[in-house]
């Protein structure tokens, strides 16, 4: 087995002997969406107009919520500099904790926005629409999470720090990923948004492990 | 033996401080002149404009806030940078001493800016994408400040910094632009704020002098902050020491 699948297989395995615990963010999710329509009002062509940015918003914060625990449980009894050691490379523990990440947090997000669409009483087109925003954009927020978590490692409050220095880097996502379901309930096409959302994935995916790893070297 | 480049005289804590002592008082000086000049210029030389009465003055301070801002962040992440790639101690303190300065910059242009956009457009706040944009480099500057003062370990406080300010430095086009398009796709343009009128050259010189005036409160507040941090990060050393004697009227051993 190659270090990397080693990490992923591992992160995989912990999160599975706690599913409690790992199912936390998607419950999140669920909660956090359906209080909009008792906040803003049952009226259901409000609620179509505005389901993609709550969708979106709730599965973003989802996603920074089990952020904090990413490294922090390894940090905290010393695995991580193990890790560090050995002859994996910083730079693919970073991906492959990222990806772990997304695969726990992401994809449950995923598979559970359809039923939010319905939910806010969104058609099968948009709801499809929406699942493959998420699917574009969730390993991005996985992926600059991870570079907030390697900086804010150890730290007091690092759970709220997360969320200050990652949320802003995440508006791009947010602001595609909405708006292709917005764009194409204005019948516009929603294309656009899904390859700027694909490119902005790449370049994260590209990018955000040599910060993470750059990251994890500072804080280690 | 080869001089050192007279580049880097001031990169030592030292001399650095001794500069900062020296020019501090002309820049606060330099200041003054200059706001009193701009302002003067900018509330009573400059016509009043057609469209927007009075009220349009503010610019004077807003757009000169508002370059402030950007060009400060630019600033702090290339110091911050060059602080981490090549060690140089000096140049992460003035990343540190720069962020509070932008974050005030950044702040005084989305106030004057809401100060401008009641009367002109009869609101407070627009989601303009300009506006939007200002107020993420906010959030920006708040990130770093707080990432850097959670940090207990100096140099890991410095360097995570850092990394934190060129990742924001590599998304502010990305974010701006995402904000535009954003913007463009919502509201439509109801508001134009890209086609200025053209400007009177008392108007463009009140805001110069602003601008310079804006440069020179940024360098004297950069440094006074930035000689502090050296005093409290070189406080073990011998000069440091020799000066808080000299100044406490003890007499000096260490000399």
């Amino acid at each position: 087995m190659s270090p990397l699948a080693a990490v992923l297989a591992r992160d995989l395995r912990l999160a599975s002997r706690r599913p409690a615990e790992a199912l936390l963010p998607v419950v999140f999710f669920v909660v956090a969406a359906s209080l909009f329509p008792l906040g803003v009002g049952p009226e259901a062509a409000t609620l179509r107009q505005i389901a993609p940015g709550i969708v979106w918003v709730c599965a973003l914060l989802a996603s920074m919520l089990s952020l904090g625990s990413m490294y922090a449980s390894d940090h905290a009894d010393g695995s991580l500099e193990q890790m560090l050691l050995s002859r994996l490379s910083a730079l693919e523990l970073a991906a492959a904790k990222s990806f772990a990440h997304w695969l726990m947090t992401g994809v449950p997000l995923l598979l559970v926005s359809p039923l939010l669409g319905l939910l806010f009483g969104l058609s099968w087109d948009a709801i499809g629409l929406m699942a493959l925003g998420l699917l574009l954009g969730t390993p991005t927020l996985s992926l600059l999470g991870g570079m907030g978590a390697a900086l804010t490692l150890g730290l007091r409050n690092a759970a709220v720090l997360i969320l200050l220095i990652v949320l802003p880097l995440c508006i791009p996502v947010l602001i595609f990923g909405a708006g292709a379901v917005s764009a194409a309930a204005s019948g516009l096409a929603p294309d656009g948004h899904l390859y700027l959302l694909g490119a902005l994935l790449l370049l994260t995916a590209l990018g955000a492990p040599v910060a993470t790893a750059a990251a994890l070297r500072i804080s280690v | 033996m080869k001089p050192l480049p007279r580049l880097f005289a001031f990169a030592a804590p030292k001399s650095f401080y001794r500069l900062a002592t020296l020019t501090i008082p002309w820049l606060y000086g330099l200041a003054l002149l200059l706001s009193a000049w701009g302002l003067y210029t900018g509330f009573f030389v400059a016509p009043t404009d057609a469209t927007q009465g009075d009220s349009y003055r503010i610019i004077f301070v807003h757009v000169p806030a508002a370059w402030m801002s950007m060009v400060l962040y630019m600033a702090m992440a290339g110091w911050a940078a060059f602080g981490w790639a090549a060690n140089a101690r000096l140049a992460s303190m003035m990343a540190r001493a720069i962020a509070p300065t932008g974050a005030a910059f950044t702040f005084l242009a989305l106030w004057t800016g809401a100060f401008w956009g009641k009367p002109t457009w009869g609101a407070w706040w627009v989601w303009d994408a300009r506006l939007t944009s200002e107020l993420i480099l906010l959030f920006l500057y708040l990130g770093f400040m707080a990432l850097v003062e959670a940090i207990d370990d100096t140099r890991r406080a410095d360097h995570a910094g850092a990394l934190l300010a060129i990742v924001g430095a590599v998304n502010v086009p990305i974010i701006y632009f995402s904000v535009r398009w954003w913007n463009t796709l919502h509201q439509g343009a109801s508001i134009s704020m890209t086609a200025a009128p053209k400007m009177a050259s008392t108007m463009l010189m009140a805001m110069l002098l602003m601008a310079l005036a804006f440069w020179a409160y940024a360098f004297a507040v950069v440094f006074s902050r930035a000689r502090a941090i050296v005093l409290e990060r070189e406080a073990g050393s011998e000069w440091v020491q020799a000066m808080a004697l000299k100044n406490a009227g003890v007499s000096n051993d260490l000399e």
